[in-house]
């Protein structure tokens, strides 16, 4: 992720993907959803706001005069500890059982059912944990001015983790993990509590609204993870969209423009799909392109490639998918294979995409996804026409 | 992220063990509690033990509702699973690390593999 002091790279980055979708509409024609020129209209002010504050910024270091962060009340502990759990010598893993333990006030035990490892592993993990920031000379105070922007990058990351730990969570643990999304969005809360101005923790906090909204229809009766596309829209929280689409639009009129805003840009969008045809994906693929602008990373690369397909058809899809594979990062990647899968059986080349998706099932680490790749190929079936061979490894 | 930590025994194995002098066997085994604590204190340890001999083994199957329990084949299989560390760490570089210090990995090798995981995104 670039670092938000890397102001000119961001702006322009930004800028350029605003300006060339600003051209593209009138000949496209005017978006439906006025979400679209709400996310462009209020990006180009956050830029020229941005610019004018860096401008200031700038006269002012000029100056010698170092600009203060927010002000936080100084008995605010939930904040300094949050801050203090992330400490970036620790590992993710200890920063998300620490702030599990020290912020959530979860029990070793439940953290260790939740993380599926044993008790005495937890226990340990938070016990060096705890030395290892006292090592470094840490104390339970705010982390100079300097490094705190960093430090609520690190933050935002674990309670993203440990969203994504409880809810990417099925079958078996889930109830257990599914309280780690819970937990995830209430300290997110608490922590926009203090700092309200923040765009990118109401950006996470939306993100996971939104995200948490869908949960009801991701299982099938039996067990198995059911794909965006065929989800039972009727199932998602109507509430918890409603916070999650409000949150969003009120943040991007009024924050610098941000990864976890965009995210949760994107998954406003799905969400208020009411069918899944009715999916705005130009408006996807614009938000994608600013991320990838943004944060650029693996994920956002192939999302963006799945959002073109849509909006330009597979075949220019494949080609940039095969562009894409050039990326170190993504050469090898299961979802490489995947997604290559799903636009080869877009194309209606069904044989290369019962052996893509073969490929994707052998290369994938979740089960669920493994299950989905194979009965994908079972469905493109085999070369020769038979219905596809059944699972290589049971579970 | 769960990795796990095989050590075979075969034929190179053995030949290996039997060269060693009974101080180095028992430098061995204490390797294996070293690492064991080492990787507990480190709080990524989920699971590690060492396995009996295959003569000790029993395969089981399930045919028309009965289950049958036999003593294992014995002259054809060449290698078999003497022991394993089941560890949760940040990445398979880190998992790599821990396989560097298994005794075995000095004189053979040991394999590290991801473990399958119950957890899927939506796609």
């Amino acid at each position: 992720m670039r670092r938000f002091g890397d102001f000119d790279a961001c702006e322009d980055a930004v800028q350029e993907a605003l300006l060339s979708a600003a051209q593209q509409w009138p000949d496209e024609g005017v978006p439906a959803s006025p979400r679209g020129w709400l996310i462009t209209v209020a990006s180009r002010r956050r830029i020229e706001m941005l610019r004018n504050e860096t401008a200031r910024r700038r006269r002012e270091e000029a100056m010698g005069y170092a600009p203060e962060p927010v002000p936080v009340s100084a008995v605010d502990d939930s904040l300094t500890l949050l801050l203090l759990c992330a400490h970036p010598a620790l590992s993710t893993g200890s920063q998300v059982a620490l702030t599990l333990r020290a912020v959530g006030g979860l029990s070793t035990a439940e953290i260790a059912r939740a993380l599926l490892v044993p008790e005495a592993t937890v226990g340990q993990r938070i016990s060096r944990a705890k030395q290892k920031i006292r090592d470094c000379g840490a104390t339970f105070s705010l982390p100079p001015p300097a490094e705190r922007e960093a430090r609520l990058t690190a933050v935002r990351q674990v309670l993203y983790l440990i969203f994504n730990e409880g809810y990417t969570a099925s079958s078996g643990a889930r109830l257990q993990r599914a309280e780690l999304s819970a937990e995830a969005i209430r300290l997110t809360r608490l922590l926009r509590a203090r700092l309200p101005d923040d765009g990118e923790v109401a950006g996470l906090l939306a993100l996971m609204l939104l995200t948490d909204a869908r949960r009801p229809a991701r299982a099938s009766p039996d067990r198995s993870l059911v794909p965006l596309a065929e989800q039972d829209r009727s199932r998602w929280d109507a509430a918890a969209i409603a916070e999650g689409v409000a949150l969003i639009t009120a943040t991007l009129a009024s924050a610098p423009i941000g990864p976890y805003q965009l995210q949760a840009a994107i998954a406003a969008v799905h969400d208020e799909a009411t069918r899944a045809e009715d999916t705005d994906w130009p408006q996807i693929l614009q938000l994608y392109g600013m991320l990838h602008a943004l944060s650029p990373g693996p994920m956002v690369q192939l999302n963006r490639i799945v959002a073109l397909a849509e909006v330009h058809g597979p075949v220019l899809a494949l080609a940039q998918l095969d562009l894409a594979e050039g990326d170190p990062a993504l050469r090898g990647h299961h979802r490489v294979a995947a997604v290559r899968a799903h636009l080869l059986e877009k194309c209606g080349d069904l044989p290369a995409a019962h052996a893509a998706y073969l490929t994707a099932a052998r290369l994938t680490l979740s089960v669920p996804e493994q299950h989905y790749l194979l009965a994908r190929a079972a469905a493109v079936g085999s070369p020769d026409g038979a219905p596809g061979a059944g699972p290589a490894s049971a579970p | 992220m769960k990795y796990l930590i095989l050590i075979q025994s075969n034929e190179r194995s053995l030949a290996v063990w039997e060269k060693l002098s009974d101080e180095q066997r028992m430098e061995f085994g204490r390797g294996h509690l070293l690492l064991t604590d080492e990787m507990a204190k480190a709080g990524v340890r989920v699971a590690s033990e060492g396995l009996a001999d295959p003569s000790l083994a029993r395969w089981v199957s399930v045919r028309d509702g009965r289950t049958v329990a036999s003593d294992g084949p014995f002259a054809e299989v060449k290698e078999h699973l003497a022991g394993f560390y089941l560890i949760d760490c940040e990445d398979l570089d880190e998992a790599i690390g821990w396989a560097a210090k298994v005794p075995d990995a000095a004189f053979t090798q040991v394999e590290v593999r991801p473990v399958l995981d119950m957890s899927g995104w939506e796609f």
